[in-house]
């Protein structure tokens, strides 16, 4: 296998967008991406699209190559890629082995979601396909519903209170405020957040992420052409995706995602690291739960112990483990089809040295962790300075 | 059909589908034969550790409530 570089990264900014439609989106990122490795668009040899749910929400199919020839990508393989929320995460993986593998050199990833132009309880119909339609959906399970059971026996296992999932929302609002690509740049209180309009309890409107349009895109190469096309190429030292049943009913314990520890595992093998070398990660907050759950789960910290450690600032900014630097899912936004390669954006920033206000001081090697459903999809990716 | 409460929420913000039932309890509850279900929850609200029973199925939802 060889090894494979980022060497482009270009996003739009999250945020409601009356006025923008899908395609418009998409294309904005990929011809920022390919700008910014200054590739033309008839160099890419396949188009990798991260697409969750653009048939209901916008009415459209065959998305990726109705982007990629809006963007002067033609007649090479265009391909949508569905995993619920790690849909782009999906993308980049398969990606990334098709260079490795040597079958192409450069490779476009792109993820986008329209989300806005429905209305919540719509856009809440149509998250809820990423679960069991036939069981946990047709119960009336919506995705908050879902992570407030996850909390609530997190709490109930583990002692986990609401101040430590407050506390996620806080540290994220705060990073996304010194991002100006973020959806709701607005730092927020500990009272605001502990006081939030209640969704499914013990959550409220502080402790889910955004509904969100946006799109991301990233480029890669192999490794040893790199150099042709930027002088901060950015290594892929590990990276591996895994699944589990969809239901959250199946899972023998769900204060765990079994999918996000075997990827966590089998990217660490991979680069040759443990969790003790990570310096800093974009981690999938799509509910505070899910970000103190992960932080267990990557091995940051023991089972259980997740919420001391991010009540005690240990991942905030200035912390010894930054967390979501970008402001996460809950500040930067969560256009769901996008989140996957936004990350991977916002990791290769921070290792560039390129993040500015929110640049933080150990940049060097950094992870990504993006959830599909209730823990369906996960894909782990670890990247370095090359 | 018999079981205990595994984990619950209230819904507060439900899908289009069941504007007109919230706020409604939902929770995973684990049967007897270790199997685990998600089903709505009818009468008193319950809490982890609770047991509950079947008391009807409409929709193909399943509805307990506490014993």
């Amino acid at each position: 296998m060889r090894e494979v570089a980022v060497i482009g990264i270009g996003k739009t900014a999250f945020g409601a967008f009356a006025d923008r439609d899908l395609r418009s989106l998409a294309v904005e990122a990929g011809l920022a991406c390919l700008a910014d490795a200054n590739v033309s668009p008839s160099q890419i040899e396949a188009f990798y699209l991260g697409n969750f749910a653009g048939p209901s929400f916008v009415g459209q199919n065959h998305l990726a190559p109705y982007i990629a020839g809006a963007m002067g990508v033609e007649h090479v393989p265009c391909t949508r890629f569905e995993a619920a929320c790690a849909s782009s995460g999906s993308a980049f993986f398969h990606a990334v082995a098709s260079v490795a593998s040597g079958m192409y050199d450069l490779v476009l990833v792109g993820g986008v979601e329209k989300m806005t132009s429905q209305t919540t309880p719509k856009v809440t119909e149509i998250l809820a396909g990423a679960g069991d339609m036939a069981g946990e959906g047709r119960a009336g399970a919506t995705f908050p519903a879902l992570f407030a059971m996850i909390a609530r026996r997190h709490m109930y296992q583990y002692g986990t209170t609401r101040e430590q999932l407050a506390a996620v929302a806080v540290k994220n609002h705060s990073n996304g405020a010194k991002n100006p690509q973020a959806h709701m740049r607005k730092v927020i209180t500990m009272e605001q957040a502990l006081n939030g309009k209640p969704i499914a309890d013990p959550l409220t409107v502080y402790d889910c992420s955004l509904v969100s349009d946006g799109a991301a895109a990233v480029l890669i190469c192999p490794l040893e052409r790199a150099s042709e096309f930027t002088s901060k190429p950015v290594r892929v030292r590990g990276i591996a995706q895994t699944s589990d049943h969809v239901a959250l009913d199946e899972k023998d314990d769900i204060t765990t995602f079994r999918a996000v520890k075997e990827a966590a595992q089998k990217a660490y093998k991979m680069a040759g690291v443990t969790a003790s070398d990570i310096q800093f990660a974009e981690l999938h907050d799509c509910f505070t739960i899910a970000e103190i759950v992960a932080t267990e789960d990557l091995g940051f910290v023991e089972k259980g112990c997740g919420g001391p450690y991010v009540l005690e600032g240990k991942t905030c900014l200035r912390g010894e483990r930054p967390i979501n630097t970008s402001g996460g899912l809950k500040s930067k936004g969560h256009p769901v089809g996008a989140t996957g390669v936004a990350q991977i954006c916002d990791v290769v920033l921070q290792i560039r040295g390129d993040a500015g206000e929110r640049q933080i001081a150990r940049h060097d090697l950094g992870l990504t962790q993006n959830l599909g459903g209730s823990g369906a999809t996960a894909v782990v990716t670890i990247l370095g300075a090359a | 059909m018999r079981g205990v409460i595994y984990t619950e929420t209230v819904v507060f913000a439900p899908p289009e589908q069941f504007a007109a039932d919230a706020p409604y309890q939902l929770a995973i509850v684990t049967l007897e034969d270790g199997k685990r279900l998600t089903a709505r929850i009818l009468g008193d609200r319950v809490a982890i550790g609770d047991p509950v029973e079947l008391t009807e199925t409409r929709n193909h939802i399943p509805f307990f409530s506490k014993k």
